[in-house]
């Protein structure tokens, strides 16, 4: 065994020793599903430069700090934390370091949805959710999510009946509270056939100290279904963030999603959205980054059946010396005729010294398909600085305005105005401190 | 309107200037009085656009020879905003488009940046809402324009009006409009030529950049200067445009020579 591989499997053997703390679930499946997670683990290793799926993307510094499960959870109060709340979503769940807090939640059992911490859905919804929990996530040939997967416990979880439409948004809050510390939030939401929901998921932190979290989240759309789906990555600026989520949309369902990143040292999110027939996504997203900074988003749209559409946006806007990556998978399958699939990568940067790898990959195996993609990367277009200087603005203005805009572009497509108020306000405090 | 004791709102003598090591301008003179309507024509590429992104102040071009004075001062040595606080206000032949920001969001920043630069007072959401829609009665545009992101999806004309709207708001001693007219069909020619003229009073000047005459039947020039290769070669009276429209513009060429010949 060489060096680095001894390093590598004792930082996952350390990652791992909390795990047998864990409290045995009722649920055999559930149990049986960490156990075999917990052995994935042990067969993976942690991925360096030398892996394709990595290779923009240095990790080893996060190997370089150990990390430990929280050991005694911070008592928070609603002061601490309101600040995060959104207006609309009154429909809540909060979960600290990783540990769930009813006292801060609002969770809800009303208008037929269900939204709860997963141990409180077992009686209800053992059944329905046993064949998604931990099977749309390949944990297999993952190691951040299979480590999720070992530690599975608190798990936002989400269940809309058949036909019912949820009118109010769903907000699940992470918050980072203590230093040296991994916590591994779970999602799983399930929208049922003609149903259509709301979901806020949110990473959040109260200190700037150093942390990891490891987040995977599934999503399950019966025949028919809607899931907006605006994922918020708003990390402390030492923080370490993975996330996995896998998608699964079925039959004529439509998956809308928005993702921004603006926080973490290094941030990587893995999205996997595989279309059934007929069936639609939006995937758009924004990394709004500085300083030293590394944000790196892998998507892969899988149009597994005819006649699915795939729109996708993603735009990075990098300063100081900060390296975005984008790497951005489009697979038709042979069997997927009439795919109708777009995606665009655009990428600005602020600074001589920002970075971008951008990799758009279309992989085709059918024949009558209409897919387009680009990638652009460059600085702001000197005729549209010129266009509003030449309308009294500043140089200055003109290109906060610019850099705002385009970040704005996709904050724009969230729909939730108080969160959409919000997050304006952040791109616009960042591009502003940029120039 | 010409009245010989108006006064001199810009001067343009000799003027030569380079893009990319390009000569384009190549001794250009023009005198333009508060109150005057001027049209500047010719053809395509004889650096039409290239003067009037000049007189806005765009860096891509190179000023090597010649003055600009604007109400008496050195307009070469102000940065494009200062000339667009000064009065100067350039219609683009080509309005960019930004997604993402509000069109009434834009409109009420420029609006206030020159009003507060001017000593003026600015206007807030609510007292701006009303003066703008006010001003777009003008162009007959929709009120949803405002809240569309800048330009984003508007048609050619739709842009154009938006150009305009602009001018309204900002009202410009000195208004270019480079090539306002294309892509106008005839209604909205009309609706922003009426916009143009009720804008043009006694103590601004409006230069009309086109290099069709069908403009002109709708705003009337007081001037016509025909600019070839980087230079105006002649000056007319509105007739001249339509002298233009029936012979072309080669004849002006050739006089041109000509006279510069008889000179030699
Ligand atoms: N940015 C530029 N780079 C290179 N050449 C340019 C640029 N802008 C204008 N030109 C050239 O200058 C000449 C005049 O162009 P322009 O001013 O656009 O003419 P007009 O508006 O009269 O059609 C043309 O030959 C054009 O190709
Ligand atoms: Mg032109």
């Amino acid at each position: 065994m060489s060096a680095s591989a001894t390093v590598n499997a004792s930082y996952l053997e350390n990652l791992l020793a909390g795990q047998p703390h864990l409290p045995a679930s009722p649920l055999a499946w559930l149990n049986a599903l960490r156990a075999e997670a917990v052995d994935r683990v042990g067969a993976l290793t942690v991925p360096t430069l030398r892996d394709e799926e990595w290779r923009f993307t240095d990790i080893s510094m996060l190997t370089k700090m150990s990390f430990h499960p929280v050991r005694t959870t911070i008592s928070l109060q609603v002061a601490d934390i309101e600040r995060f709340y959104i207006e609309e979503a009154t429909t809540r769940l909060v979960f600290v370091d990783g540990v769930y807090a009813p006292q801060l939640s609002s969770a809800a059992t009303d208008h037929g949805i269900s939204v709860l911490n997963l141990e409180a859905g077992f009686a209800a919804h053992a059944a329905a959710i046993e064949p998604y929990l931990g099977r749309l996530t390949e944990f297999h040939n993952n190691v951040f999510a299979a480590l999720n997967t070992a530690f599975l416990h608190d798990t936002a979880l989400i269940v809309v009946p058949r036909d019912i439409s949820v009118k109010v948004p769903v907000h699940l809050l992470f918050i980072a509270t203590q230093k040296d510390v991994v916590s591994y939030p779970r999602c799983l939401i399930l929208a049922e056939s003609g149903s259509a929901v709301t979901v806020i998921e949110d990473y959040v932190s109260l200190q700037e100290d150093a942390y990891f979290t490891n987040a995977v989240t599934e999503i399950a759309l019966v025949d028919n279904a809607r899931v907006n789906h605006i994922r918020v990555q708003r990390e402390g600026a030492k923080a370490f963030h993975i996330a996995n989520c896998a998608v699964s949309v079925a039959r004529a369902s439509n998956y809308q999603s928005v993702s921004v990143a603006f926080g973490a040292r290094i941030s990587r999110y893995n999205l996997n959205v595989k279309l059934a027939e007929g069936a639609e996504c939006a995937v758009d997203g924004l990394a709004l980054i500085s300083g030293r900074q590394l944000a790196d988003t892998h998507t892969c749209i899988d149009h597994a059946k005819p006649q699915a559409i795939s729109n996708q946006m993603h735009k990075c806007i990098v300063g100081g010396s900060a390296h975005a990556v984008f790497n951005g998978k489009v697979m038709v399958r042979q069997d997927a005729q009439r795919t109708d699939s777009k995606q665009s990568n655009r990428n600005l940067l602020l600074t001589s010294k920002a970075h971008v790898d951008t990799k758009p990959q279309l992989e085709i195996f059918a024949d009558d398909v209409k897919c387009t993609h680009g990638a652009t990367i460059g600085q702001l277009d000197d005729e549209e600085v010129f266009y509003l200087q030449s309308r009294g603005l500043s140089d200055t203005a003109a290109r906060n305005m610019l850099t705002y805009a385009f970040g704005a572009e996709i904050i724009e497509r969230i729909p939730i105005s108080s969160l959409k108020y919000q997050l304006e306000q952040t791109v616009l405090e960042q591009t502003s401190a940029q120039l | 309107m010409i009245h010989q004791d108006s006064k001199v709102l810009l001067e343009v003598s000799g003027l030569c200037a380079n893009v990319n090591g390009t000569e384009i301008l190549k001794g250009l003179n023009l005198t333009v009085r508060s109150g005057e309507i001027h049209a500047i024509m010719g053809p395509n590429g004889s650096g039409k656009s290239t003067f009037s992104k000049i007189l806005a102040g765009h860096s891509a071009y190179e000023v090597t020879g010649g003055t600009v004075m604007f109400e008496g001062q050195d307009l070469l040595e102000l940065a494009p905003e200062e000339r667009a606080r000064a009065g100067v206000f350039l219609a683009f032949q080509y309005p960019i488009e930004i997604p993402g920001v509000g069109n009434s969001q834009f409109l009420r920043l420029t609006y206030n940046t020159v009003q507060t630069h001017r000593g003026k007072e600015e206007l807030d959401p609510l007292e701006f809402d009303d003066f703008v829609r006010e001003k777009m009665k003008l162009l007959e545009m929709s009120p949803d324009f405002l809240e569309r992101s800048v330009n984003e999806g508007f048609s050619g004309g739709e842009k154009k009006r938006n150009e305009i709207l602009q001018m309204a708001m900002l009202d410009p001693r000195l208004a270019i409009l480079d090539e306002t007219d294309s892509g106008l069909d005839i209604d909205a020619l009309r609706v922003v030529a009426g916009g143009v003229n009720q804008l043009a009073n006694k103590d601004n000047a409006i230069v009309l950049v086109t290099h069709y005459q069908r403009l002109l039947n709708y705003i009337v020039p007081d001037y016509v200067h025909v600019m070839e290769a980087g230079r105006i070669i002649k000056t007319g009276g509105k007739e001249l445009a339509l002298e233009l429209e029936s012979r072309g513009y080669d004849w002006v060429g050739v006089e041109h020579k000509a006279a510069m010949g008889a000179q030699a």
